[in-house]
């Protein structure tokens, strides 16, 4: 049973961040636990046959999140003999990110520097901007 | 943004290719306005028999009947329910804040998802046109006989959404589909009524096909072109006499939507029109705030003209029917309508998507309708006799006498711009905007009474959708009188069936109620922090 949690944050893309929190697991012992969050505002406006498909929708969206992105990686890092677990949440990317630290007793946060476009960013802020200010425990961004 | 610009910008290249080769044939010809008058004359006859049913007033009054069976439902369930809507709003906004919604349900739709887009149906240009022919009607007092129905309406609203999210069907790979078919169909079997129940519900679909085709669509149609035209120059507009050519545009982009699938058009629509509300009222709320010292003047005339008339033709009665049926008309409390938007929420009690849906009357008809009432009372486009106070009937017109014998939409257009002269082209956008997003819902209401009654097909689907593009052409091209009546009839033809569904079902409502305020009461009912941070686990 390893003694500490890292919570790495994995946007589905960046496998820079998740090798990198993988081999500082290695060396530490630590479990990981990597999140995927689906970005979802509880106040988002949607037509009516939205909201008709809406649970159709989700249950689908899991679905891909799961077999496409999370549990490939999980497998092969289980297999290279790490104590891993993937979480797929609804929510915003941020917030959830730190209540699953929270909830974990996770010790540390990974997340990559994001590769999204910096007009977005620069906008509505990013994760990795968001995370480094609110984390209340250290946090790594990896480049 | 990106996906609308690339979407339109042909079809506005298209319309106004159109627009220019067509006026430059007609100017040639000299034909100008046949093919509105011809669609007028043949829309008209056809739909006056119905029109005339609906409208019947009860012997020996000219109070429409339809207008009395609505109002009586909504006061009997605002007594039944112990005047629900009064005692739970407060309740309902900490369900719409997500008080009550499990972290463990982020993903699905929440309250105030289904809210939002019941809005967003039912705000429209009945909020808008349809006020503005109350009060040139019925006078200022209408606004009056608009509020009182509002607030009983949403006794109905809680009665329907509730029903809606009980017997909604859920389908296996978890799409959701309710509202009134439903409710008819399963509650009335429930308590042993099942053929009467199939047959409410047969006949509620018949009349939800034709209003998503009148009122959902051709009203909607209709004023958003009469906007166009003000906005482009009146009379000398090139869009003036043409309302086809606003149809056309307008069912080319429904199309690509409902047909093509084009779902980013929908998307932006439905996240502008709540700005578009915001920026409505925030104008109302200036005309109303540089005029405050009129605001005193303006109530009294409203509750004066609600008893009196005013001077209005018909008095009190033409007041009351008129605010009456505008304020239905635009809320659809009793309608039945709303309860399909409202069923696809995720809760575990039903009653509470009926306390989220009362807030629906009350901003859709309290709030927007009375800013529109106000600001034509205040801004002085009804003519008045300085002499004794009272409006001056214009007989030729049949309402209250205005400059250049505007109504409808292009009232509520000159009341805004006698005093933000720039409003009226805002104004268009709105109202093209809330059109629009009026269409798009109820072409999904349609579509799903359509399918009840015909079979979910996908030719079954498409017969539906093209006939719906062309009733658009169709409302942009025919005059006011003709479509008003017909979209009015059609609407108020689905609240004859559903209220009787209503009446059968509401002891179940009860039940849900008093179940729910008992465990409310208990503190069995779990309380989160706010949805805001919430995270459903996968």
């Amino acid at each position: 049973m390893a003694s500490e949690t890292f919570v790495v944050a994995y946007d589905g893309t960046d496998r820079t961040v998740v090798d990198y929190a993988a081999r500082r697991a290695e060396a530490s012992g630590a479990a990981l636990c990597l999140v995927h969050v689906l970005q979802w505002s509880p106040y988002s406006f949607l037509t009516p046959q939205e909201l008709d498909e809406r649970r159709m929708r989700r249950r689908q969206e899991l679905e891909r999140a799961k077999t496409a992105l999370v549990d490939p990686i999980v497998a092969e890092l289980q297999a290279s003999g790490l104590t891993v677990e993937g979480e797929i949440r609804f929510g915003s990317p941020t917030t959830v990110i730190l209540e699953v630290a929270r909830d974990r007793g996770a010790c540390q946060i990974f997340v990559g520097r994001t590769g999204k476009s910096g007009i977005e960013n620069k906008i509505f802020g990013s994760v990795t901007l968001g995370l480094a200010q609110a984390a209340t425990i250290p946090t790594v961004i990896v480049p | 943004m990106r996906p609308v610009s690339r979407c339109l910008s042909p079809l506005v290249a298209l319309a106004l290719l159109v627009g220019t080769a067509r006026a430059q044939e007609e100017a040639a010809a000299g034909n100008t306005a046949t093919v509105d008058a011809m669609v007028d004359g043949i829309v008209g006859p056809v739909t006056k028999p119905f029109v005339d049913f609906i409208f019947a007033a009860i012997p020996g009054t000219d109070l429409p009947w339809i207008v009395l069976w609505l109002i009586t439902a909504a006061a009997i369930f605002t007594v039944y329910f112990g005047f629900v809507q009064f005692r739970m709003v407060p309740h309902a906004i900490q369900l719409v804040r997500g008080h009550y919604t499990s972290p463990e349900a982020a993903g699905e739709v929440t309250h105030f998802q289904a809210l939002a887009t019941a809005v967003s149906g039912t705000v429209g240009l009945g909020n808008i046109a349809g006020v503005a022919v109350a009060v040139s009607i019925g006078g200022p007092g209408a606004t009056f006989w608009m509020i009182l129905s509002g607030l009983l309406g949403m006794a109905s609203k809680f009665t329907e959404c509730t029903l809606g999210v009980k017997y909604r069907t859920e389908y296996d790979d978890g799409r959701v589909s309710g509202g009134p078919m439903h409710y008819l169909k399963k509650g009335m079997a429930e308590i042993g009524h099942t053929t009467l129940g199939k047959v409410l519900a047969v006949c509620f679909a018949v009349c939800c096909v034709l209003a998503s085709w009148g009122g959902g669509n051709m009203f909607q149609a209709n004023q958003a072109h009469a906007q166009l035209v003000v906005i482009t120059g009146g009379e000398a507009s090139f869009l003036a006499d043409r309302g086809w050519i606003t149809g056309l545009v307008m069912a080319v982009v429904v199309f690509l939507v409902i047909v093509g699938g084009i779902k980013s058009i929908a998307r932006v629509t439905e996240k502008l029109v709540p700005f578009m509300g915001i920026l409505y009222l925030g104008a109302a709320l200036i005309v109303i705030l540089a005029n405050i010292d009129q605001l005193g003047t303006a109530f009294a005339e409203i509750f004066e003209g609600a008893f009196t008339g005013l001077g209005v033709a018909g008095g009190l009665v033409g007041a009351l029917i008129q605010g009456l049926r505008r304020a239905t008309f635009s809320n659809e409390a009793g309608i039945g309508s709303a309860a399909i938007a409202h069923s696809a929420v995720q809760t575990k009690h039903p009653v509470t998507e009926g306390f989220v849906s009362m807030l629906e009357p009350f901003i859709d008809t309290v709030i927007i309708c009375t800013a529109t009432a106000l600001v034509i009372t205040i801004s002085g486009v009804l003519q008045q006799d300085p002499a004794t106070g009272l409006y001056v009937w214009d007989e030729a017109a049949g309402q209250i006498a205005t400059a250049n014998n505007l109504s409808g939409v292009e009232l509520t257009s000159a009341a805004f711009g006698s005093r933000i002269t720039w409003f009226p082209y805002v104004l268009g956008v709105a109202v093209v905007l809330f059109a629009f997003s009026t269409m798009i819902s109820w072409s999904y209401y349609g579509v799903k009474a359509w399918c009840f009654l015909f079979g979910d097909t996908y030719v079954s689907e498409l017969i539906y959708k093209v006939l719906f593009c062309l009733f658009v052409v169709l409302g942009a091209a025919v005059s006011l009188g003709a479509v008003l009546d017909f979209s009015d009839a059609s609407l108020f033809a689905m609240g004859i069936f559903n209220i009787v569904g209503l009446y059968f079902l509401m002891p179940i409502v009860k039940r849900e109620m008093t179940s729910y305020m008992a465990k409310l009461r208990a503190g069995q009912i779990p309380k989160y922090a706010g949805t805001s941070t919430a995270a459903g686990k996968a």
